[in-house]
């Protein structure tokens, strides 16, 4: 066809005519019609453009915030000016047939160097006006800072000044020597006056950026500090973890969902939470996997769903019961599957018998589930025998102890049988047989809505065995799932359509809404495809079901499902649990190097929902005690206690941690019990603290917590910003503990239960703490509170080290300019509060003894001193208890105060003679000390003369590495070795190979660098295949760490089975009406709305911290906004971007309204870290600064959390806590004036 | 024939997760200046949605893109030209700032500064145009993730024609609820509105790659090419008076780098690549009479890069090797050409767009859901795509001009390919007769396949 064709067809002759004619000086390439005018671009083009391009160098960094990214960028530098950030695309390739992790980000990320510059940066320290002044005068009055901070907090007046001015501005430039002064002389002072335990510091996820909390982690267990923890204080810990795993938590990376062929999303909104990963979850569907997706509202993740199945929000327990229902009938009862069986006859406890108990009181004549049968109640007598759980040999009837329990473990004579190996025994799965006796067995359920507990009565086959009436876990699962067999009594479901009966598909519908077909077609869908696939179901889990109070029987009934179908332990297959950062993947190094085991140890560690509850006094608005959870068959052994007691029994009992840990300062008990060893009242320090613990001489601070002899006093916080993130309860916080305005609506209800063990002033503290400091490059809700703002580097402008659970690689923060104006990274900070602190020490502290009171911990061998899980209370007896034995383990430990800087400036000589262990495995590292000495260097002198220098950030990078299996192949295959020989597997072969092969500091800069296999995790990455969980378990016949060695579903501890949890169970979603006397959801016919409210995270801010940034806000709607639906909307007369006022009697916060059919009815969701810092005007109910969406939340302890000392119910940091949930929460939404004012 | 190349690009949608991580490194990296702090060159709406700016979609109020006269020649649709050349000094048709969003900041000052008062300090919403308080109302991504959709979404263009044509037509209600992205850039069209309506002639269209750019020097900021862009990527900065639009990335793209928004993109759901297209045929094409014809006759003006006749024809219109060899392995022109499941966006607006789109699936409706049905399985797979959430109708009026059995046709084809690959990746032997179903070969829709789930960089750009 000629152009001539064209002509003409646009526009018409005369036109073209006369722009011709226009355009006739003008020479240019067009197409003939003039349509299209072409010009030469190439490099004569446009210029503006190219130059806006040019930069000067490419520097790779990451982002040091708790989302699991861990994503490697490209930072731009030009004339030494961040422009921007793209990300880095070079990571180690997965495989030929297999997407790569490029590129991974997210908009926060990208949108990070906003920050640099940003009008919020933080550039200079600063102190609060007030207290500054103060400190001043009274420093040069006093020409001691630790006199004039004594004077200062020790003057009523003067400490109310300064407290009660937090958070209302007026804070003033200092300089470092100054704020750094104040901050040491706050720490010498509170070491002396009252003790290094109420010295505390939060700083979470150290994955994030391993040196910076590293370096002041390690300063404060110099000191005898506390640490607080976070994973489970930020309700991320899945407590089912530990209960089911005996593991913390060990999940696939995001490179094996393409390993699956059936994907749930439970609760896990994939592409906002995860969003560099969630390419995975949209790449295997088109291998054929489906996908389906639980959540109440159209999620995000929702839109790549097959099938979305919108159980209301906190029901999931019941359909995951229901699919179970479905499950064991269909493929363990009707039909079996061998590939099923074999697998929990090998990997679960479901074979191991169980004793069956005479039913007491009004269920006399009836039985209930007791405790596991173990080989002491077979008469063998070692002490170990009674951590041996037994089975039946399905050929011979007769009971067998297998190998792999507890009670292999530790003892002598378990060395090389702590396996699942079963020796050719079968075990029988269930008691039905010859010599089978069915009982009635009654059965804990809570199927009302408020929460209170009822009976079922089901039967199980039992048999005798020597001695006692015993059925299997097997037998107590499906007359538990409601699952009927021939021959057994009881009350049994009439089908899946009976829908007064749980656990069936009908009876759930009417609690989540899911259609009962529905749930039965997924359930059979979901273990056909594990028979057919071999285990390559697979479950991803998120907050939307971990963060309720009831969060870990969610859990258990999900993990049911994937246990009883054989996937765990499965590339492609299993759990893959995503709430929060767990993994810091070169783990050895970190955690010793933290807890400067290398100096001293124990650390004191807490347990971060306790302390705050605590010393926030949150338990003293508690409108219930902590029985009121129980179940009907309870035999009350949290009887008329508070939750407050509860806490305080389990830091008696050795189970949980608090601190502080005695009303007397530690070095002064210290000094009591060396007195009483050296005059012959006690053989041990240990024994003078029973002792004193005994007589009253000691009181355990939880006692009396409120009295100020046990506040703590000061607290650090950096890499945090809890109080406008974490801190749930918020406004108790602002009241209790800082002592200044707050939102607080309730006023403690006279009617609320008292504790029985804890003192209940009448009057509640105000303003606990003498120093709260904070280190952060940016203004956020903590730095407003803080006395001391101290200006962080930002993550562009330090060395260090990035490590997340949704990859396996590690790599590096590198600075892209120097620090601007004062900020200095966290390294440098905690170095020069040490050397600060060192002086002030010389004349107020020097060397002292320091009385740590730690309880006893899993993968220890305290976890083995309190058998069958029962509570004893020393207290209850009349001798004292015995520590380590029911009671904390009491250790002196000798502190050179003058001496902090040096020794956290190199690697103490501890690391040598005792080595750094991990989850039981202790490695040698004398040789690694050797090698980094050569690498750092050493100190020539000062107490680390002669040591390795871990003096700048790179060196502690390089220690880091250096002393971790995963990221030090000779450590590795050492101690796969040390664990062969208590497995009697082998399992060195894992790492064999990786000897030679050591990852640098100066390797992670370079490129992300994919770890090594490791006995310090669960999985493999031997061979180069994606990291999954427990696949070393699963292939190498590697017990889990728990009691049986096996995984649980059942779980015999006294409070678990005083609460109806011993088996997976549904439990509705807390009545906060009948608990807290909120109003009940729904419409009242006030203008208000009572509604779940949900604080799931933000598509608009970095994780759960940052909301402030420009770009974010400016893609979404600028503001705080609750997020309900029009229903909801319309019962109160709101509009989309009207404003409203969220409270209840914990607080109010202030935001617009987002109104949007995608939102379920009844509910709400207030994005997480909407800090009251954007936008966010005075509240009509109180007055004041309307609030943040933790303003409305508050800490509700579940007892059961509590449990220690028990296998693998026992407490290690971040391990096992109480979750800090707060999913359960009602508030009312009411419209307000939409005239507002700041 | 004139063989010319073009830069193309294709986003799979069905990928997309709406993170905005293109839109945030894009402005980063170009617009993050005074006078274009309310411009997006990337933007991404949540559909249903009215988009940015807000209903750029409705050509009846902003007269975008071109139009048939009644002798069936293109005209643009703001009128002709020698109209526009005599009307150049009237305010042209086109959003105001309030249709874009009125940029803010806070003053974030105030956090640090604040002397002691008796309340939190806060940083209060200022506009940046006037620096006045302001209260936030509208953003350029208002309504993301359907928010507000109660009470906006009758005003996304496509959701009210559809429901001129039927009442019950896409309900906002949490039972029916679909929702999907719209990742947007310049077209960078082959037959640009835009360029056409400048009467500076300042707007050009590279002849080596195609990518469409304005001359900052010949720009008079007349804005006619904001009237005329129906795709409203064409922003006004406020302060240069120019014209400003995306550029292709091609001071990365002349040296071998992916755009910012394709490297950057997060989903993986961007490919880049060349285009051969007869520019003779340019013109007639975009006369097709019938709109619903309009999306074949821009499949046929992209020229096979393996026929010998145009390798002759190009290597005598001078494009390079080089470039050839880029063409034949253009991913671009796979999804586009060969495998034929990247659609353009409105060509009924007879711009010839260059980017095009991959269509998304969506999760099947309840009520299969509850008849116990599985979708996944072979058997019922091609009645499913009936019953997804997304109504093909609404798809077809963003990429097919109304042809709902053309998106039909699409996303069988992404069905098929999962059919047909969860066969294999259970390690069983795949069934033919699914390939076939949707007319393609067991080998085509294993590398489509490679190439849609796979994806390696090399392989995207």
């Amino acid at each position: 066809m000629s152009v001539h064709d064209g002509y003409g067809k646009v526009d018409g002759p005369a036109t073209d005519a006369l722009l011709k004619a226009g355009r006739f000086f003008t020479k240019w390439d067009e197409t003939d019609d003039e349509r299209v005018v072409f010009r030469e671009g190439g490099r004569a083009g446009d210029v503006f453009y190219r130059d806006r391009w040019s930069h000067d160098k490419v520097v790779r960094s990451t982002h040091g915030v708790n989302c699991t990214g861990s994503c490697s960028w490209k930072v731009y530098v030009k004339d030494g000016i961040i422009t921007w950030e793209t990300q880095q695309t070079d990571y180690p390739s997965v495989g030929p047939d297999r997407p790569e992790y490029e590129p991974r980000g997210c908009p926060r990320g990208a949108a990070f160097s906003w920050y640099t510059y940003s009008p919020t940066r933080v550039r200079y320290p600063y102190v609060r006006g007030v207290l500054l002044e103060m400190f001043r005068e009274a420093n040069k009055r006093l020409g001691d800072p630790v006199a004039a901070w004594h004077e200062i907090t020790t003057d009523p007046d003067k400490r109310r000044r300064y407290q009660s001015a937090r958070g209302k501005g007026g804070l003033v430039r200092s300089s470092w020597a100054e704020a750094i002064e104040i901050a040491a002389a706050a720490h010498v002072h509170t070491i002396k006056e009252y003790g290094p335990d109420r010295v505390a510091a939060f700083s979470p996820i150290p994955a994030q950026s391993i040196v910076s909390h590293c370096v002041g982690t390690r300063f404060y267990q110099l000191l005898g500090g506390v640490m607080t923890s976070f994973y489970d204080w930020y309700a991320d810990l899945p407590v089912a973890s530990p209960q089911v795993f005996g593991d913390q938590t060990d999940v696939p990376e995001s490179g094996d969902w393409w390993d699956a062929t059936y994907l749930m999303m439970w609760g896990s909104n994939v592409p906002v939470t995860r969003t560099p990963d969630a390419h995975w979850m949209a790449e295997v569907r088109y291998r054929g996997t489906k996908i389906v997706t639980v959540s109440p509202d159209y999620a995000d993740n929702t839109k790549f769903a097959d099938e979305w199945m919108p159980a209301q929000a906190g029901t999931d327990a019941a359909l995951a019961m229901a699919m179970g229902h479905v499950l064991l009938k269909e493929f363990f009862v009707d039909r079996t599957v061998d590939f099923f069986t074999d697998y929990v006859r090998t990997y679960t406890d479901l074979p191991f018998l169980v004793r069956v108990d005479d039913g007491e009181g009004e269920y006399a004549g009836s039985y209930v589930a007791g405790k596991f049968l173990t080989a002491a109640d077979l008469g063998a007598a070692d002490p170990e025998d009674a951590w041996k759980t037994v089975l039946v040999d399905d050929a011979t009837g007769e009971p067998v102890v297998p190998n792999g329990s507890m009670g292999f473990r530790y003892a002598e004579s378990g060395v090389g049988r702590w396996n699942l190996d079963l020796e050719g025994v079968t075990p029988a799965l269930s008691m039905q047989g010859e010599s089978s006796e069915p009982v009635e067995l009654l059965l804990p359920a809570f199927v009302d809505p408020d929460g209170a507990g009822s009976v079922l009565r089901r039967g199980v086959p039992t048999r005798m065995v020597g001695g006692h009436r015993v059925t299997t876990v097997f037998d107590l699962m499906l007359a538990q799932y409601g699952v009927p067999r021939d021959g057994l009594p009881g009350q049994w479901p009439s089908g899946y359509d009976d829908v007064a009966s749980p656990y069936t598909p009908a009876w759930q519908a009417e609690i989540t809404g899911v259609p009962a077909e529905q749930c039965i077609r997924i359930a059979r869908e979901f273990a056909t495809n594990s028979e057919q696939s071999q285990g390559r179901s697979m479950i991803i889990m998120g907050a939307g079901i971990c963060q309720w109070f009831h969060g870990d029987t969610i859990y258990r009934s999900i993990l049911s499902l994937l246990i009883l179908t054989g996937c765990m332990g499965r590339n492609g297959g299993g759990w893959a649990h995503y709430v929060g950062q767990e993994k810091c993947r070169p783990i050895t190094g970190w955690i010793s190097l933290a807890n400067a085991l290398d100096w001293s140890r124990p650390p004191r560690t807490m347990i971060g929902t306790g302390f705050w509850y605590m010393h926030t006094d949150q338990w003293r608005n508690d409108g219930y005690s902590a029985d009121s959870l129980n179940s009907p068959l309870a035999k009350g052994h949290l009887g008329g206690m508070h939750t407050a007691d509860a806490l305080a029994q389990s830091a008696r009992l050795g189970w949980m941690p608090f601190y502080p840990q005695f009303s007397t300062n530690p070095i002064q008990v210290a000094q009591d019990a060396q007195g009483a060893v050296d005059d012959g009242s006690a053989a041990t320090p240990g024994e003078y603290v029973a002792g004193a613990l005994r007589d009253g001489r000691l009181q355990p601070s939880i006692e009396d917590v409120d009295d100020p002899r046990n506040w703590p006093r000061t607290l650090t916080l950096w890499r945090s910003n809890l109080m406008g993130s974490s801190a749930k309860g918020n406004e108790y916080f602002l009241k209790h503990l800082l002592g200044t305005h707050h939102n607080v609506l309730g006023s403690e209800n006279p009617k609320a239960p008292r504790p029985r063990d804890v003192r209940w002033h009448e009057e509640a503290p105000i303003g606990k703490l003498d120093l709260l400091m904070s280190a952060d490059f940016r203004m956020t809700s903590t730095t407003l509170l803080s006395d001391i703002v101290l200006p962080a580097a930002t993550w562009y402008e330090k060395h260090d080290l990035s490590s997340t659970d949704m990859h396996p690689f590690v790599h590096a923060f590198t600075p892209a300019i120097d620090p601007p104006w004062e900020a200095k990274s966290d390294f440098e900070l905690f170095h020069l509060l040490a050397q600060r602190f060192s002086q002030l020490a010389e004349t107020h502290l020097g060397v002292v003894k320091d009385l740590v009171s730690v309880p006893v911990q899993h993968d220890t061998p305290g976890e083995v001193s309190q058998p069958g899980g029962r509570v004893v209370d020393w207290r209850d007896s009349d001798a004292p208890g015995t520590p380590g034995k029911g009671m904390p383990v009491f250790q002196v430990v000798e502190r050179d105060y003058t001496a902090i800087a040096d020794k956290l400036a190199t690697v103490g000589p501890l690391a040598d003679s005792l080595g750094f262990t991990v989850k039981n495995v202790t490695f040698d590292v004398s040789e690694q000390t050797k090698k980094l000495a050569g690498i750092n260097g050493v100190m020539p002198s000062g107490a680390g003369a002669g040591r390795p220098a871990i003096d700048t950030d790179s060196h502690l990078a390089e220690a880091i590495l250096m002393y971790s299996g995963t990221t030090n192949g000779q450590l590795a295959v050492q101690g796969f070795r040390t664990l062969e020989k208590r497995v009697g597997k082998t399992l060195h072969d894992l790492a064999e190979g990786s000897e030679e092969k050591r990852i640098t500091f100066a390797d992670t800069q370079a490129q992300p660098v994919p770890v090594i296999t490791s006995p310090e995790w669960s999985g493999s990455e031997t061979g180069g295949r994606r990291y999954a969980p427990f696949t070393v378990n699963i292939e190498r016949l590697k017990p889990f760490h728990t009691l049986t060695g096996r995984m649980h579903f059942f779980l015999d501890h006294d409070w678990m089975h005083d609460v109806g949890e011993s088996l997976p169970i549904y439990r509705p979603p807390l009545d906060m009406h009948r608990l807290f006397g909120e109003p009940r959801v729904g419409e009242d016919g006030a203008a208000q709305v009572t509604v779940r409210y949900l604080t799931p995270h933000s598509k608009w801010s970095i994780h759960s911290e940052y909301q402030d940034n420009l770009l974010m806000l400016s893609l979404s709607r600028g503001g705080p906004t609750v997020w309900m639906s029009p229903a909801d909307a319309e019962r109160i007369d709101v509009q989309d971007n009207d404003w409203v006022e969220v409270l209840n009697a914990n607080g109010v916060l202030v935001a617009r309204a987002v109104v949007s059919h995608r939102m379920p009815e009844h509910v709400v969701y207030v994005h997480h870290a909407q800090e009251r810092t954007i936008d966010v005007p005075k509240s009509e109910a109180t007055g004041r600064r309307g609030g943040m969406h933790n303003s409305v939340t508050r800490l509700l302890v579940k007892p059961t959390h509590l449990i220690g000392g028990y296998a693998q119910l026992s407490y290690t940091f971040n391990y096992l806590g109480p979750t800090g949930n707060q999913r359960d929460i009602v508030a009312t939404v009411r419209k307000r004036s939409q005239e507002v004012s700041y | 024939m004139r063989v010319m190349a073009q830069m193309g690009m294709v986003m799979n949608l069905d990928k997309c997760i709406g993170c905005h991580t293109c839109s945030v490194t894009c402005k980063q990296a170009w617009t993050n200046r005074a006078g274009t702090e309310y411009v997006w060159f990337n933007n991404v709406e949540t559909r249903p949605g009215q988009g940015y700016p807000r209903r750029y979609e409705d050509q009846e109020t902003w007269r975008g893109g071109w139009t048939l006269s009644s002798r069936g020649s293109l005209k643009l649709k703001a009128g002709g030209r020698v109209q526009k050349l005599l009307s150049i000094f009237a305010s042209p048709v086109q959003p105001q700032l309030a249709d874009y969003y009125e940029p803010w900041t806070y003053d974030y000052d105030t956090l640090i500064k604040a002397p002691l008062g008796d309340d939190f300090p806060v940083a209060r919403p200022k506009s940046l145009i006037t620096g006045q308080n302001t209260k936030i109302s509208w953003s350029a991504n208002w309504d993301d993730n359907l928010g507000g959709s109660t009470r906006y979404g009758h005003l996304d263009p496509v959701v009210e024609k559809l429901r001129q044509e039927s009442e019950q037509a896409v309900q906002f209600e949490l039972e029916k609820t679909f929702m999907f992205y719209l990742p947007r850039i310049c077209e960078h069209c082959l037959n640009p509105s835009c360029m056409a309506s400048c009467p500076s002639g300042a707007i050009y269209k590279r002849e080596e790659d195609g990518i469409v750019l304005v001359d900052q020097d010949r720009c008079r900021g007349w804005r006619q090419c904001i009237t005329g862009c129906p795709y409203k990527k064409i922003y006004f900065n406020h302060k240069s008076g120019k014209a400003e639009k995306c550029t292709f990335c091609y001071p990365r793209v002349e040296v071998g780098l992916p755009t910012v928004c394709s490297e950057t993109c997060v989903g993986r759901l961007r490919y880049l690549g060349l285009f051969l297209y007869d520019v003779d045929k340019v013109t007639d094409a975009a006369t097709t009479p019938d709109e619903g014809d309009l999306y074949q006759a821009q499949l046929d003006l992209l020229l096979d890069p393996e026929d010998p006749e145009v390798i002759a024809a190009a290597r005598r219109d001078g494009i390079p090797d080089d470039w050839m060899d880029a063409a034949r392995r253009s991913p671009v022109y796979a999804l586009a050409k060969k495998y034929q499941v990247a659609l353009p966006l409105h060509p009924e607006y007879r711009t010839m767009p260059m980017v095009w789109y991959v269509p998304p699936l969506s999760p099947v409706v309840d009520l299969l859901a509850e008849q116990g049905h599985d979708a996944e399985s072979k058997d019922v797979l091609f009645g499913a795509i009936d019953a997804l959430r997304i109504p093909a109708a609404y798809l077809a009026e963003l990429f097919t001009a109304g042809r709902t059995d053309i998106i039909t046709h699409v996303l069988s084809k992404l069905a098929a390919m999962r059919s047909y690959m969860r066969d294999v990746s259970m390690g069983r032997d795949g069934d033919p007769s699914i390939p076939a179903a949707v007319g393609m070969s067991e080998e085509a829709l294993y590398e489509m396949y490679r190439l849609m789930a796979v994806a390696k960089y090399e392989e995207r750009y």
